[in-house]
């Protein structure tokens, strides 16, 4: 159900100030691809890239080639929000609707996009929630609570289930666990772990040794280019590039 | 020090370390501060005794507290004036005061109804042009507009709140009354005619009219209340909506608007509190005749206009506190109003934002 | 990591199976054409909606320069008006006295407002301060024209004349919540490390409060009197009961005034073509002065929005 992403040339800038420098990059189907770097090396803006949400920021913008699928996303006659919505993306902080239940947050995206029958939406609100593995601790709350009055870890989850109701077939997460709890968080990989089956998944971290938990390949970023890209034992155990070297062992960053 | 701590790998002692040095030899020892000169400020304020100001202190406390206490005091005696004054007709009129037709000064015999069905409807009117107007002009100066756009049209939008409403009247009678005369009331007359709210003679003047100078006159008022509780929304909201693949009027809608609406709802009715106490624009331009009539065309009458028009010409006790009566009716209509809406407002933005009345 | 069964009780194969096939949310690859209809419609509403709300400013503002510039000339802001129906005379005494009465008003506005501000500031932060400030808050929201309707029963009847000092007197009182509210907030973004300071000094309070607090804010507090002054400046109702207005001269504080506001008022109603021109004048008059005063807080401070005018 997931598909792969070609990234070629991606540059991105702030302004004036490039962010990202060339990067060429092969993320593989239903695998778990992490994203790791020092804070302010352009891995947040890379993964924002992917689904066009850089340029939504004043003065940002984005060129290069990157094909998820054979969706051109940066490509002529290509339209943000169809790619917004096959892109699904999860955010660092948890970010549900508080003025919705938690069945409206998670329909979301499915209302956006039409769907108004009762028992469709029913039925996929309850799938994302069971992929997002929070069905059974809200099942018979869906109307009655709304989003914000879950805890952390079942917001974050909850943001999960609305990325995943529109049936993306990527799915971003930048720093998904990093405002979370140790027992929040690893459900939350336990979760990435799942999910990888259904879709591509690219996860930006900080946290290293997440990395090393969840992913299947890794892409050490460092002042906006790709330092080096390989399988996560090898970039954790014998890193090609010392830079890598010097930040997996703690030197910097 | 405790035994649990385990320094890591000294296998020699820690030497205790010498006596800390009190005094530095070659410098000597410092000299009490004796000849210093004598009339330097720190010395003086040195010499004077904390006590001494303790009086101009309390004086000053009680000045300030006494300009606090003026700003209660004089709320008060807004009140007390107005039920005062009004107390005759209150007795004399009682409940009748608020449902009757009858406006007669020279039989002494009041009723009102004319003139709250004006007001209720003028400022309605003024609010149903007046909020898809200030939210469409909120929406686009926070979301869609340019940067350096963004300045200029907020305060041109601010300037039109700084118009004395005088102007607006003035404005109001000479240009925009022929205007709806020769232009508009025609035209509405001829296509929704049927609907009975566009019949009788067009003069121009009348309850359209002052509706529509009271819209512009609260306009800005909504707009700058939505604008502000549009910003209080995070960013994080919008950018949750755009990542679900939305246009940039779905993420407004979800995101912002939706997140904001009880604090529009306060600017709303805020915008309302404003309408309801006009007083020259609205006298100005709605052709003041104390009639209840269905047609927006005809000449109406507020509560704030009687007063206005007729309160320096009251000639009898009964006619001026049946005046000073409606004051006291619009002032507490006006108080529950405003106090609903900084309510409103206030719990979206935590306390922190005054909304301009 | 081996999956859950008690998560969702089934295995992703089965769970693949189990879900009915759900058709995608767009069963074409493009956004549809209603969502790009609205998007569009509401931006042009937007746009639209903009354009609606400037245009009675500018009309406001053109309308007033066409028509009040051609009557502007040396006998109208020398001269008192004439009779009615005579043509001539001018607005002189309007002029005046309005700059009368907003003195009286400024001289009761602006202390009393700041000694408010002052208060709610520096020892209001509990609950009698509350209620102050929302006194102030409420005084604000009175509609002018009950303001005229109080100072006339407190004052006027009592002095069984309209004077300029009734009228000053009103225009104050509305002067009061908008500089209280400025001064505040001035007062308050004055770090507090500045007021110790002054106390480590051994500034008594009352001079640290005076000299250094009100010092470092007085830049908005300006701001926020001249506001507020812009503000009652244009204020007609309630100087209907209490100045009254005045066909002549008056310099008085206790006479009955003209001023601008009344004179434009006045002749606006009146059905005499004359009066009309010379209403355009004066309310040009009135809003030069007014936008002086705000451009001048402006650019004196280089500060952002208009609260409270």
């Amino acid at each position: 159900m997931g598909v792969g992403i070609e990234v070629r040339g991606l540059n991105a800038w702030y302004g004036k100030n490039q962010s990202l420098n060339s990067i060429d990059m092969s993320v593989p189907a239903n695998h778990v691809t992490a994203v790791i770097g020092p804070s302010g090396c352009g891995k947040s803006t890379f993964v924002r890239c992917l689904n066009r949400m850089h340029e939504t920021i004043p003065e940002a913008r984005a060129e290069g080639s990157v094909k998820v699928g054979e969706m051109d996303v940066y490509g002529d006659g290509s339209d943000p929000v169809e790619v917004r919505r096959r892109i699904g993306m999860v955010f660092q902080k948890p970010n549900p609707f508080p003025t919705m239940s938690i069945f409206d947050n998670v329909a979301a995206g499915l209302k956006l996009n039409g769907f108004r029958n009762r028992k469709q939406l029913n039925e996929l609100v309850e799938r994302s929630l069971k992929l997002a593995a929070l069905w059974d601790e809200v099942k018979d709350l869906l109307h009655k609570k709304s989003g914000a009055s879950l805890s952390g870890g079942q917001q974050q989850r909850l943001c999960i289930a609305r990325a995943l109701a529109v049936e993306p077939e990527v799915l971003l997460m930048d720093e998904p666990a990093s405002a979370l709890d140790p027992i929040s968080t690893s459900k939350i990989e336990e979760l990435i772990f799942q999910l990888k089956q259904h879709y591509t998944v690219v996860i930006v971290t900080h946290n290293m040794q997440q990395a090393a938990r969840v992913a299947e390949l890794t892409g050490f970023f460092l002042m906006g280019s790709l330092i080096e890209y390989d399988k996560t034992e090898k970039i954790f155990t014998t890193p090609a590039d010392k830079r890598t070297e010097d930040y997996v062992t703690g030197r910097f960053g | 020090m405790s035994d649990s701590v385990d320094p890591m790998n000294t296998p020699e002692p820690i030497e205790p370390l010498p006596k800390p040095v009190t005094s530095i030899p070659s410098l000597g020892k410092v000299e009490p501060l004796r000849s210093a000169p004598k009339s330097t400020i720190l010395q003086k304020i040195r010499q004077s005794n904390p006590a001494s100001s303790r009086i101009p202190d309390e004086i000053f406390r009680w000045i300030i507290l006494l300009s606090a206490v003026s700003v209660f005091a004089i709320v008060v005696l807004v009140v007390w004036e107005l039920v005062d004054k009004s107390r005759l007709s209150l007795h004399q009129f009682g409940l009748h005061f608020f449902y009757g037709h009858d406006w007669d000064p020279v039989n002494d015999s009041f009723g009102a109804m004319p003139f709250i069905y004006g007001t209720l409807v003028s400022s309605f009117l003024a609010l149903l042009l007046a909020v898809p107007l200030s939210i469409g002009v909120a929406v686009y100066i926070t979301e869609m507009c340019p940067q350096g756009l963004r300045a200029i049209i907020s305060f041109l939008v601010e300037l039109l709140a700084a118009i004395p409403s005088v102007i607006y009247g003035l404005w109001g009678i000479f240009v925009l009354a022929p205007l709806l005369r020769d232009y508009v009331q025609p035209f509405l007359q001829k296509t929704l005619g049927w609907t009975g709210f566009f019949g009788g003679p067009m003069y121009g003047l009348g309850m359209l009219a002052a509706g529509i100078i009271l819209a512009i006159m609260v306009v800005p008022v909504i707009a700058s209340i939505t604008r502000e509780v549009m910003s209080a929304v995070p960013q994080n909201q919008r950018e949750a909506v755009l990542a679900l693949g939305a246009t940039r009027w779905e993420m407004i809608r979800v995101g912002v608007l939706r997140n904001a609406r009880i604090g529009i709802v306060g600017g709303v009715i805020l915008g309302l509190g404003r309408a309801l106490g006009e007083t020259m624009a609205v006298t100005m331009v709605i052709g003041n005749r104390p009639e209840v009539a269905k047609s927006l065309f005809a000449p109406g009458y507020t509560m704030a206009s009687v007063i206005a028009n007729e309160f320096s010409e009251a000639t009898g006790d009964m006619y001026l506190s049946a005046l000073v009566e409606i004051g006291l009716a619009l002032f507490i209509v006006t108080l529950i109003v405003n106090a609903l809406a900084r309510l409103l407002v206030w719990s979206i933005t935590g306390g922190t934002a005054r909304p301009s009345a | 990591m081996p999956w859950r069964a008690c998560w969702y009780g089934a295995s992703p194969a089965e769970l693949r199976g189990q879900v009915p096939n759900s058709v995608p949310p767009s069963t074409s690859h493009q956004v549809s054409l209603w969502r790009r209809l609205t998007d569009w419609g509401a931006t042009g509403f937007a746009i639209l909606a903009a354009i609606l709300v400037l245009v009675p400013l500018l009309a406001i503002f053109i309308y007033l320069v066409i028509k009040g510039v051609g009557s502007i000339n040396w006998a109208f802001l020398t001269q008192t008006p004439k009779p009615p129906g005579e043509v001539g005379g001018g607005m002189a005494n309007g002029i005046i006295g309005t700059g009368l009465i907003l003195a009286v008003a400024s001289v009761i506005g602006v202390p009393l407002g700041i000694g408010s501000g002052i208060y709610l500031a520096e020892y209001g932060r509990n609950r009698f301060g509350d209620i102050i400030r929302f006194t102030a808050d409420v005084l604000n929201g009175v509609p002018s024209i009950v303001i005229g309707i109080t100072v006339y029963s407190l004052i006027v009847v009592r002095q069984k004349h309209f004077s300029a000092f009734s009228g000053g007197v009103a225009l104050g009182i509305m002067m009061i919540p908008t500089v209280a509210r400025a001064t505040e907030e001035m007062l308050l973004m004055v770090p507090n490390i500045i007021r110790e300071a002054a106390y480590g000094l051994g500034i008594p309070r009352w001079r640290t409060t005076l000299s250094i607090t009100l010092r470092s804010a007085s830049a908005g507090v300006i701001t926020g009197c001249m506001l507020a002054f812009a503000r009652v400046a244009g204020e007609t109702a309630p100087l209907l009961f209490t100045a009254f207005g005045n066909q002549f001269w008056n310099l008085k504080l206790n006479q009955p005034t003209a001023a601008l506001s009344l004179q434009v008022f006045t002749y606006a109603i009146s059905p005499y073509d004359d009066w009309h021109k010379q209403a355009w004048a004066g309310a040009l008059i009135l809003i030069v002065l007014i936008v002086v005063a705000v451009a001048a807080v402006r650019i004196v401070t280089a500060r952002g929005t208009l609260k409270g005018a």
